[in-house]
C-alpha cells in the first residue's frame, strides 16, 4: 500500500478495496519503525489520525467522500495545527500549541486528508540541509550519512521512505524543490499568492510559499487542487481562479518551447549532474518539445540578494519571539532586557541567530540603501529576466541543486558554501514564479532532480510537463532499498 | 566583522551573545562580502521590488468586529505570569 | 538678543473604527484587559494583517478637510523596535508614502487674524498596548487591548511660534476630527495624544535649532506650559554657551518642568522597510470623490454660516462651533421658535452655559431638551413673559419635567402688558409711598429706581419692564 500513489489510493479507497484505517495504520507503523533512524517526524499524531481515518471510512461508506477523503498526509512543523504542537524545528516553540489551524491545514482537512504528524525541518525554515533543527538532523533514506536537503527535510524524507503519500512544505529559497531533488521525489512550489500563508509561521514574507511533496506530478496536482485558493485572511493571497490542475496533465507537449538558461549550465556545474539533466531534457524533446538556450543574466546575483532580503524580513518576523505571550521564556529574568536577550539567545539556534543579525544589519541606518534597497532593485532585474525569457519559451528547465545529497556536517563549517546550495532555486522565489523538481536519475547512487520553472500562475503547465516526463520514465518510482 | 559591531547588532536584535560565543559570528562578514558583489551593478532608474504581486493593490476589509474574547485560550499557553488578565513582565522603565 | 520658539506638533488621533486597523478585534473603550486582543494583535506565529476599509475612509476624510493631497498610492512600512507593549516587535505604520500630504489649517490668532499652519503629512498606523506599572510587585502589567487600534498620526510643519498658537492649533484640530466623527478627541482618555517638538533660534534666523521632543501632553494647559518651560530652558542653555541635545523629554505638571526620559531608546534606529504582508494601497478618484461628496459641514464652514446667516458675532460663533453639541443644540432650539438667533444664542451662552458649568454637566446631558428651551425663548419673544420671569422659569425647567406653558399657567406668571393695569398699580405704589414721592418731586431723581423696584414687587415681577418704566416716568413727571 505504501508504494501506491494518491491517485491509486484514492481509487482503492473509493472502491472500498482498502480502508482509510488500514492505510493510516500502515503509514503510522512505518513512521514508528523508521523515525528512530531517519528522524523525519517531530510529532506523530496517531490517535487523532486513527479517529480521522474512522470518520473518513464512514464518509466513504455513505458515498459522501471526495477524491482525497481518507488519504493520510504529513504537515511540515511550520504549519500551525490547532491543539497539536507546532515547533518550527526550534526550541523557541518547543512548548507552542497553537489554538488555531493554518488555512491550508483547514483546507486539507476539509478535503478529507488525515494528518499523520508534523515533520522535522530546519529551524524557522532557515537552512538547506535540515541540520539546523532543535530536534536533530534528518537523514536521507538514500544514504543515512547524508542530508536530505532543507528546510523541509522531514517532509521530503517522509515521501522518500514512503512514510506518507504526501507531505506539505514551504519554499522560500528552494526549501521544497531542493530536498525533493536530494531525496529523489517530486516537490512543487506554486507561485507566490496561490496558497494562503495564514497560519504558516513566517520566515521571509515576500518569499515564503507553501507547496507539496508527493511521489508524482499527478499526485501533486490533486493536492494543489485542495490547497490553492484565495484567503481573505492573507492580504498577499491572490483572487485568481484555481483551475483543476489534473485536467491538463495529459495535454500534449508537442511544440512546447523549453528554455535552458545558459548561466545554469556553465562549466561550474558538475558534469555528471549536467548529463542527467540533459538526458531529462532529451526525453521531453523526444515527445515533441523544443529546446532553446536562454539567458537569465542576473540570476547569479540571486544568492547574494536572497541572503540580504530573506534575513532582513526574517529579523523583523522573528522579533515577536520575546518570551512574553508564547514560546520559550528564560528563567528568572533580571530585567526586561535580560528577558529579551536570554529568551531569544536560548530559544534560537545558531543559524537563526546568524540570519537575524545579518538581517538587522542590512536594514540598519547607513546600510539600508547599499544592501536592502539595492537588493530589491536587483530583484526586479531578475524578474525582468524571467519576463523576457517567457516571451521566448514556455517553461524553463534546469538542475534543481548543484550537488547531490552531501554528507552530514560537510558544509557546516562554511556558511557561504551551504548557501550556494540554493543557487538554482532562489531566483524563482525572488521573482515569485512557480517551480517543480522531479527525479531524473542518479549520480553515485544519489538522486538528481530536474527543475521546471513556469511563469506566474502556470502551475498547470509545469505539472503537465512533469507528468508527461513521468509517463516516459520511472525515476520517480525508485525507492531506497530498505524502505521498499 | 569585528566584535564591537557584532555586539551592537546583537543588542539591536535583543539577542545575548557571550564573549566565548562571539567568534562564531565573525563569519557574518563573509556573508556580507558575498553581498558586496551587488554594489557595482547598474540599477539606475530601477524601482525596488518588495514583493512579487505587482499590479495588485491592498484589499480592504469591512469594519466589523469578528473576533470574540479569547483571553482564556490565548493566555493558557503563555510562559509569563498573568494577573488580573494582564501579562506580567519585569518592571519597565518610566514611560 | 530676541529669541523665537519654533514649534511643530505630532498629534496621534485614535480613529473610531469599530474593529482594529489590521484585525477584527473590538475597539470599545473600557473592556477588561486583554479581552479585545486577538491572536493577530498578540502577534502569534503565522498571523497576518488585513486593512480596515473604514480606517482608510476616515483618513481620506481628514485629508480632504485639512485641505491636503490624498495620496492615491501609499505604502505601509515596518517600524522596528522592541518594547513589551509592541507584540510584533515592529509597528505597522507608513513611512515614505503616507496617505495624506501637504495640507493646512487656519487658526485664529490675536487681533482677529488667522494664521495658516501647514500639515506636512498624516498617515495610518497601529496603536501599541498599555503598560501598567502599579500594584504588580515590581513587575509591569501588559494590557494589549489597545494594540492594533487605528491611529492617524498628523504632523504639522514647524510653523507655530507661541504656546498659545500651539494649543489653539490642537483645539482646532480636535474640533475638526470631532466634526468629521473620526475621533473623540478626548485627550484625558488618550484618544488624542500630542507630542511637541520645540527648538529656539535668534529672531530673524532661518536655520532651525536643535529640537527636543516633549511627549504625551494631555491638556491644552500643559501644552502651553511645557512649551513655555522648554523654550526658556533651551534659551538659557544656549545663552550660557551650551548645546541643545536632540532628545525626548517628559513634562512634569507638578513641578512645571520638562526632563529627559531615562531608559527608552535614545537614538532609535527603526530600520524602516516596506511591509511585505500588505500590498500598496491604491485609491481611485471615485473613492475619494465619493467621500468628498459626503463630507459633513466643517467647523470653519459652520462658523461662517453662523456669522452670515444668523448674524452672530465671531466670538459667539466660535463658542457655538467649537462645542459641536452646543452648536447642534442651538440650531435645534432655533428651529422650534421664530426668535432672533441672537436671543437664542445669548440665552445658551449665558444662563444655560452658566448652569452647565456650575453643575459640571455636558450639553449632551442637559435636562432641558432643545424643545422646552425653545418654548421658553418663544414666550420671551412673544412677550408672554418678561426676561426676569424667564430666568425663574428656566430654573424650574432644569429641575422638573414640565413645559413652559404649564409653569406659566400654574404660577400665573403671564407678563402684565395691560397699560391701564400697570397705571393703576403704579398709582397705588405712589399713594403707598408719599414720603418718597415728595423727595422725588423735590429733586432726588435717583429714587426712580426705588419706584421701579416697588412697582415690580407689586406686580410680582410680571409687569413688562419697558412699559412699567414708561408709565412710571409719565406718572412721576
Amino acid at each position: 500500500m505504501h508504494t501506491k500513489t494518491i491517485a491509486e489510493l484514492s481509487k482503492l479507497l473509493k472502491s472500498k478495496k482498502i480502508s482509510s484505517i488500514e492505510l493510516t495504520k500502515t503509514f503510522i507503523e512505518r513512521i514508528k519503525s523508521f523515525n528512530g533512524s531517519l528522524n523525519a517526524f517531530i510529532t506523530i499524531t496517531e490517535a487523532q489520525a486513527l479517529e480521522e481515518a474512522k470518520k473518513a471510512d464512514q464518509l466513504i461508506a455513505e458515498g459522501k467522500h471526495s477524491v482525497l477523503t481518507g488519504i493520510p498526509i504529513a504537515h511540515k512543523d511550520l504549519f500551525c495545527t490547532n491543539g497539536i504542537k507546532t515547533s518550527c524545528g526550534s526550541k523557541m516553540l518547543d512548548n507552542f500549541i497553537p489554538p488555531y489551524d493554518a488555512t491550508v491545514v483547514i483546507k486539507l482537512k476539509n478535503a478529507g486528508t488525515i494528518m499523520l504528524g508534523k515533520t522535522n525541518m530546519d529551524e524557522f525554515a532557515m537552512g538547506s540541509s535540515n541540520e539546523h533543527s532543535y530536534y536533530g538532523t534528518v537523514k536521507n533514506p538514500w544514504d543515512v550519512e547524508a542530508i536530505p536537503g532543507g528546510s523541509s527535510g522531514g517532509s521530503a524524507v517522509s515521501i522518500a521512505a514512503r512514510m506518507a503519500p504526501a507531505a506539505t512544505g514551504t519554499d522560500t529559497g528552494g526549501s521544497i524543490r531542493q530536498p525533493a531533488a536530494l531525496s529523489g521525489i517530486t516537490g512543487i512550489r506554486p507561485s507566490y499568492g496561490r496558497i494562503s500563508r495564514f497560519g504558516i509561521v513566517a520566515f521571509a514574507s515576500s518569499l515564503d510559499q507553501c507547496g507539496i511533496f508527493t511521489q508524482t506530478a499527478e499526485d501533486a496536482a490533486m493536492m494543489l487542487n485542495a490547497m490553492c485558493g484565495f484567503d481573505p485572511k492573507d492580504s498577499t493571497s491572490v483572487e485568481k481562479e484555481v483551475p483543476d490542475f489534473t485536467k491538463t496533465l495529459n495535454d500534449s507537449i508537442k511544440g512546447l518551447r523549453i528554455g535552458l538558461p545558459k548561466e545554469f549550465f556553465n562549466n561550474k556545474l558538475d558534469s555528471e549532474i549536467s548529463d542527467k539533466i540533459m538526458e531529462g531534457a532529451k526525453v521531453l524533446e523526444k515527445m515533441g518539445a523544443t529546446l532553446h538556450e536562454i539567458s537569465l543574466p542576473n540570476s547569479k546575483l540571486g544568492i547574494p540578494i536572497y541572503y540580504i532580503i530573506a534575513p532582513a524580513e526574517a529579523s523583523a518576523n522573528l522579533a515577536r519571539y520575546d518570551g512574553i505571550r508564547f514560546g520559550h521564556r528564560c528563567d528568572d529574568p533580571k530585567n526586561l532586557i535580560d528577558l529579551y536577550e536570554r529568551s531569544r539567545a536560548e530559544g534560537f539556534g545558531d543559524e537563526v541567530k546568524h540570519r537575524i543579525l545579518i538581517g538587522t544589519h542590512v536594514l540598519s541606518a547607513g546600510y539600508y540603501d547599499a544592501y536592502y534597497i539595492k537588493a530589491q532593485k536587483i530583484r526586479r532585474l531578475i524578474k525582468n529576466d524571467y519576463d523576457e525569457a517567457y516571451k521566448k519559451v514556455d517553461v524553463i528547465l534546469s538542475p534543481t541543486s548543484p550537488t547531490t545529497a552531501f554528507k552530514i556536517g560537510s558544509k557546516m563549517k562554511n556558511r557561504v558554501n551551504m548557501y550556494l546550495s540554493d543557487i538554482f532555486t532562489v531566483p524563482t522565489n525572488l521573482a515569485g514564479i512557480t517551480g517543480i523538481s522531479i527525479p531524473c536519475g542518479f549520480v553515485n547512487d544519489l538522486p538528481v532532480g530536474l527543475q521546471l520553472t513556469g511563469n506566474y500562475f502556470e502551475e498547470a503547465k509545469i505539472l503537465n510537463v512533469a507528468h508527461q516526463y513521468q509517463l516516459q520514465t520511472d525515476w520517480h518510482k525508485q525507492i531506497p532499498k530498505k524502505y521498499k | 566583522m569585528n566584535h564591537d559591531e557584532i555586539r551592537k547588532i546583537a543588542h539591536m536584535a535583543r539577542i545575548q551573545i557571550t564573549d566565548d560565543e562571539i567568534e562564531k559570528y565573525e563569519d557574518i562578514g563573509d556573508i556580507l562580502e558575498l553581498a558586496k558583489e551587488i554594489a557595482d551593478i547598474d540599477t539606475a532608474n530601477i524601482e525596488p521590488m518588495s514583493h512579487p504581486l505587482l499590479n495588485m493593490s491592498q484589499r480592504l476589509r469591512k469594519d466589523e468586529v469578528t473576533e470574540p474574547d479569547q483571553r482564556k485560550q490565548l493566555q493558557a499557553i503563555s510562559p509569563s505570569e498573568t494577573e488580573a488578565g494582564l501579562y506580567l513582565v519585569p518592571g519597565v522603565f518610566e514611560e | 538678543m530676541e529669541w523665537e520658539a519654533v514649534i511643530g506638533l505630532e498629534v496621534h488621533a485614535q480613529l473610531k473604527t469599530k474593529s482594529k486597523i489590521f484585525s477584527g478585534a473590538s475597539t470599545e473603550y473600557g473592556a477588561a484587559p486583554n479581552t479585545q486582543a486577538c491572536a493577530i494583535d498578540l502577534a502569534f506565529p503565522g498571523m497576518l494583517p488585513v486593512l480596515n476599509e473604514e480606517a482608510v475612509n476616515m483618513a481620506i476624510k481628514f485629508g480632504i478637510a485639512a485641505n491636503a493631497k490624498v495620496c492615491k498610492h501609499s505604502v505601509f512600512a515596518r517600524k522596528n523596535y522592541f518594547y513589551p507593549d509592541l507584540p510584533k516587535g515592529y509597528q505597522i505604520s507608513q513611512h515614505i508614502y503616507p496617505i495624506v500630504q501637504n495640507g493646512f489649517l487656519d487658526i485664529p490668532v490675536e487681533g482677529d487674524m488667522t494664521k495658516r499652519i501647514g500639515i506636512t503629512r498624516a498617515h495610518l498606523e497601529e496603536d501599541s498596548g498599555k503598560s501598567l506599572h502599579e500594584d504588580f510587585h515590581g513587575m509591569t502589567g501588559l494590557d494589549l487591548n489597545r494594540a492594533g487600534i487605528t491611529l492617524l498620526e498628523i504632523v504639522s510643519e514647524p510653523d507655530i511660534r507661541t504656546p498659545q498658537e500651539a494649543s489653539t492649533y490642537v483645539k482646532i484640530l480636535r474640533s475638526l476630527v470631532r466634526y468629521l466623527e473620526i475621533c473623540d478627541g478626548n485627550m484625558q482618555e488618550g484618544s488624542m495624544r500630542v507630542d511637541v517638538n520645540v527648538s529656539v533660534r535668534p529672531k530673524g534666523e532661518t536655520k532651525f535649532g536643535t529640537r527636543a521632543e516633549i511627549k504625551n501632553l494631555n491638556s491644552f494647559k500643559f501644552i502651553e506650559k511645557a512649551i513655555l518651560y522648554e523654550a526658556e530652558r533651551q534659551i538659557s542653555i544656549i545663552t550660557n554657551g551650551g548645546k541643545i541635545i536632540q532628545e525626548t523629554r517628559l513634562y512634569d505638571p507638578a513641578k512645571n518642568e520638562t526632563r529627559s526620559m531615562r531608559a527608552k531608546e535614545e537614538s532609535n534606529d527603526y530600520r524602516y522597510f516596506p511591509e511585505p504582508d500588505l500590498l500598496p494601497l491604491e485609491l481611485t478618484d471615485d473613492m475619494i470623490e465619493a467621500i468628498r461628496n459626503n463630507m459633513p459641514e466643517l467647523p470653519h464652514q459652520k462658523r461662517d454660516r453662523f456669522i452670515n446667516e444668523y448674524k452672530l458675532s465671531q466670538y459667539e460663533a466660535d463658542l457655538l462651533v467649537t462645542n459641536r453639541d452646543l452648536g447642534n443644540y442651538f440650531e435645534a432650539a432655533l428651529k422650534q421658535c421664530n426668535a432672533e438667533p441672537k436671543l437664542v444664542a445669548n440665552w445658551i451662552l449665558g444662563d444655560l452655559s452658566a448652569v452647565l458649568n456650575k453643575t459640571e454637566t455636558d450639553i449632551s446631558d442637559c435636562p432641558i431638551e432643545p424643545e422646552r428651551f425653545a418654548q421658553l425663548i418663544c414666550r420671551i419673544n412673544d412677550k408672554t413673559i418678561s426676561g426676569n420671569i424667564a430666568k425663574t422659569i428656566f430654573e424650574t425647567l432644569w429641575h422638573e419635567d414640565i413645559t413652559v406653558d404649564e409653569i406659566i399657567e400654574q404660577k400665573g406668571l403671564k407678563q402684565v402688558t395691560d397699560s391701564s393695569a400697570i397705571e393703576e398699580m403704579i398709582k397705588q405704589v405712589i399713594i403707598d409711598n408719599p414720603k418718597e414721592y415728595e423727595r422725588y418731586k423735590n429733586g432726588e431723581t435717583k429714587l426712580f429706581g426705588f419706584f421701579v423696584g416697588q412697582a415690580m414687587k407689586a406686580s410680582k415681577g410680571k409687569a413688562n419692564p419697558q412699559q412699567l418704566n414708561e408709565i412710571l416716568k409719565k406718572l412721576l413727571a
